[in-house]
């Protein structure tokens, strides 16, 4: 990340005050920004203290935003194990030397990475009610769940295969050499040594999982973004309360990425795998290496 | 199989794609905009640019699309009456929902580009920015001539997969009535329960129609435009 500062030269005495210059113009755009916002806000009577106190009640906390969050991280935790689960079969299934199970997995990972987690939970919504699968109190928490544990199972699939791509040859060779069945070596020696690779692309994932979670707003399910819509009825603060909210998302969010970055520094020190860690940047939703990582030798995709 | 030509007809489902089109392309276009600025300002030599550019991405990289999009609508339109479409034309509310919906869109995939990008000056070797200061280069024209043509072809994959879940994601424009492919898939499923896997088919072909081309296109792309070294 270094190779950035590569761009410019040191600056000399004029470049110093030319960037001074820039930076000070940049700073002072930015505080008219903020002023605009905030007289525009002001406008509207956004800043007033009747819409921000209640945030400073513990009614509003413990009847609001705690039992928000305590929803979006049980959509999310559910989720997580399910998509892993599943995603750990299919990526295995994936890698099969049998045509009949490495075929259809693939179909199913590649579907369910194409279609939108928003229509899966719509899908399942429906479903899920016309069949009566689920209490009603239930529904919106499965609907939820299943959208994002097949979405995500599909990536993590995807991370498991180019986590075992991403191993030296030799470490499958070897361990055929003494003798361990293909199921042997993939369980034994394969799919740990991935697993660890895949460790911070899997905690950058837990990113994705937990923002798809307000997907769950636009089926009645009672998370964070439902309940900041809640507090805003019932306060008339509809903009601080998403303001907040917006701001928890963030928090947590931030967090979780930084965990992933500290996951994939451990691993760097330890060196234990036969490949290196995959960087959790590149396994966002956005980033899934797509059909190029198939296309890609392994190296190149994880770069 | 008279749900088919329902989609066709009744429910006019290609008028729906037609709008999830709309809404990616016209969102691609402003996310590759401010994404590159954003990618700029996260390599400049100006440390408030620099910190500037890397709060962007960190803020609305971990904030939920939903919740985005929703406040473009409750927040931007209603609590604060901001208007993106001429309130006096007759589809004024469809028109400006759609471009609340871009607006939010764009801004959120921004992110992604500008890290997209990011990676793709990553790809360039260092011999390049350090042969354009040697002849004498002035940091914006190191990025124009030499690092960001470069940079732009490095990051055509991962541009492309942006591209790819900005296409998904634009799904989330029917939470404030964008009529697109999914809010017509929900009407469809609330009046024909009894065919429901049917179609879930449908759109879901749909999907793997506008984004498989996708996929195939920037894949080849990247390979013929990659920089050969």
């Amino acid at each position: 990340m270094s190779t950035t500062s590569v761009l410019f030269d040191a600056p000399g005495p004029k470049a110093k005050r030319l960037y001074a210059a820039v930076g000070v113009g940049s700073i002072v755009v930015l505080l008219l920004i903020l002023w605009f916002v905030i007289s525009k806000l002001n406008e509207k009577d956004q800043l007033t203290a009747a819409k921000w106190k209640p945030f400073l009640t513990a009614e509003i906390w413990t009847e609001y935003l705690i039992p928000g969050l305590i929803g979006t991280l049980t959509a999310a935790a559910i989720a997580v194990v399910l998509s892993l689960t599943i995603g750990i079969l299919l990526g295995v299934g994936r890698l099969s030397a049998a045509a009949w199970i490495r075929w259809p997995c693939g179909i199913v990972v590649e579907f369910f990475r194409a279609v939108p987690v928003l229509m899966m939970m719509l899908f399942a919504y429906a479903l899920f009610g016309y069949y009566d699968l689920f209490p009603s109190e239930r529904l919106p928490l499965a609907a939820v769940v299943f959208g994002l544990m097949f979405y995500n199972g599909a990536v993590v699939a995807e991370l498991v295969r180019s986590g075992v791509h991403s191993l030296p040859k030799g470490q499958n060779e070897a361990a055929l050499a003494i003798g361990l069945t293909t199921q042997k070596t993939m369980r034994l020696v394969l799919l740990p040594q991935a697993i660890t690779a895949m460790l911070p692309a899997i905690v950058g994932q837990l990113v994705v999982i937990l923002k798809d979670t307000a997907l769950g707003y636009i089926i009645t399910y009672e998370e964070l973004l439902r309940k900041a819509e809640q507090i805003g009825n019932f306060k008339s603060n509809l903009l601080p309360a998403l303001i907040v909210v917006g701001a928890i998302f963030v928090i947590v969010n931030y967090f979780l990425g930084l965990g992933a970055v500290k996951v994939e520094q451990r691993m760097r020190r330890r060196g234990r795998s036969a490949g290196g860690p995959l960087a959790p940047d590149q396994i966002d939703q956005t980033a899934v290496a797509a059909a190029a990582a198939a296309a890609l030798p392994p190296q190149e995709q994880i770069r | 199989m008279d749900v088919i030509s329902e989609f066709f007809t009744e429910y006019d489902g290609l008028k729906a794609f037609q709008q999830t089109i709309y809404l990616t392309l016209l969102s691609a276009l402003f996310a590759l905009v401010i994404g590159t600025a954003v990618a700029v300002m996260r390599v400049s030599p100006v440390k408030v640019l620099q910190v500037i550019g890397s709060a962007y991405v960190n803020i609305v990289r971990n904030t939920p699309l939903t919740l985005v999009i929703v406040f473009c609508n409750l927040g931007l339109f209603l609590q604060l009456g901001i208007q993106l479409a001429n309130p006096n034309s007759p589809t004024s509310i469809d028109d400006n929902n759609f471009r609340l919906a871009v607006l939010g869109l764009s801004v959120y995939h921004a992110a992604f580009v500008a890290e997209a990008i990011r990676s793709g000056v990553n790809t360039v070797p260092l011999g390049q920015a350090e042969a354009a200061r040697a002849i004498g280069l002035p940091f914006l024209k190191t990025l124009r001539y030499v690092v960001l043509p470069q940079a732009f072809r490095g990051a055509i994959a991962p541009l492309g997969n942006v591209l790819i879940a900005l296409t998904k994601n634009s799904t989330v424009a029917s939470v404030i009535g964008v009529t697109e492919a999914s809010a017509v898939m929900k009407v469809m499923m609330e009046n024909r329960p009894d065919v429901i896997f049917v179609v879930f088919g449908i759109f879901a072909i749909g999907f793997v129609i506008l984004t498989l081309p996708v996929g195939i296109l920037f894949t080849s792309m990247s390979k013929r435009l990659a920089v050969k070294r």
